[in-house]
């Protein structure tokens, strides 16, 4: 649950959208993303930050640089918006998995 | 990883299929379904009726905090086949998405799995696009909810 209000979050911010759209053809450094905005570095920091625990972007380290690439994987299953609903039903599914399994052992007992 | 829940909801059609196998035997997948201690459990709302039976009727409803209701919903069960098949409506109130027909098959795998397909048909193919993007409208709203939240604190 939590992890999906991240991923929107993220997608809903404009300043993200634009790091995610800068980043679709190349894999950039933190300073070289920074440049195209106008924001302060630190918000910008914040930004990589956000989509990166969100799984949206990788980090990938080139001697002393960091590299930010997306994650393509991820990109894919937040474009997919079918997914969220699928992920209610799969909630709700695994609670009742989790409920008839305790069931049947109080009741077996 | 393979998903346990798979939506199937083809481009243009006015109808999606919800596929889920179960680790529990086929009896108790069906009980969950029938008993309305256990429906209140998993679905997380009140059950004001369930008559389980061909002809029967059902209805649910939730409250907020305030006792205010929420959500209400309900329908007609059309076939009623114990640990094999439900065929019923499902109608929202107070909301646009009209009347769905939802046909539940259960079915054993092993002893102790089985299986669920869920059929649901809409009235058109523009109802069954907008409940699918319900949630990933709201996820968005949220979202944009908390950043207004946020804002308006900063002002």
């Amino acid at each position: 649950m939590k992890l999906r209000r991240d991923v929107f979050q993220a997608i809903a911010d404009p300043t993200r959208r634009a790091i995610l759209l800068l980043l679709a053809t190349q894999s950039m450094t933190a300073g070289a993303i920074a440049a195209n905005f106008d924001t302060a570095r630190p918000t910008v920091s914040k930004h990589l930050q956000i989509l990166t625990e969100c799984e949206l972007l990788e980090q990938s380290h080139n001697g002393r640089e960091i590299y930010y690439l997306i994650n393509a994987k991820k990109m894919k299953e937040v474009a997919d918006f079918i997914e969220p609903f699928r992920k209610i039903w799969d909630d709700r599914f695994n609670k009742l998995e989790s409920i008839m399994k305790k069931y049947k052992s109080k009741n077996t007992d | 990883m393979e998903q346990k829940t798979k939506v199937k909801a083809e481009d243009g059609r006015q109808e999606m299929m919800i596929t889920r196998e179960f680790d529990l035997p086929l009896e108790l997948l069906f009980k969950a379904y029938v008993e309305p201690e256990i429906v209140e459990q998993w679905m997380g709302t009140k059950v004001l009726k369930l008559e389980s039976k061909k002809h029967g009727s059902w209805e649910i409803e939730t409250s907020d905090a305030g006792g205010n209701v929420v959500f209400r919903a309900g329908g007609v069960i059309h076939e009623f086949i114990p640990e094999r098949k439900i065929t019923r409506t499902f109608e929202m109130e107070n909301t646009p998405f009209g009347v769905q027909l939802e046909i539940y098959e259960f079915q054993r795998l092993t002893d102790d799995t089985s299986r669920l397909n869920m059929h649901v048909i809409y009235e058109s193919v523009a109802q069954r696009d907008q409940v699918l993007k319900l949630p990933f409208a709201q996820g968005i709203n949220m979202a944009h909810n908390r950043i207004q939240n946020i804002a308006d604190k900063l002002k």
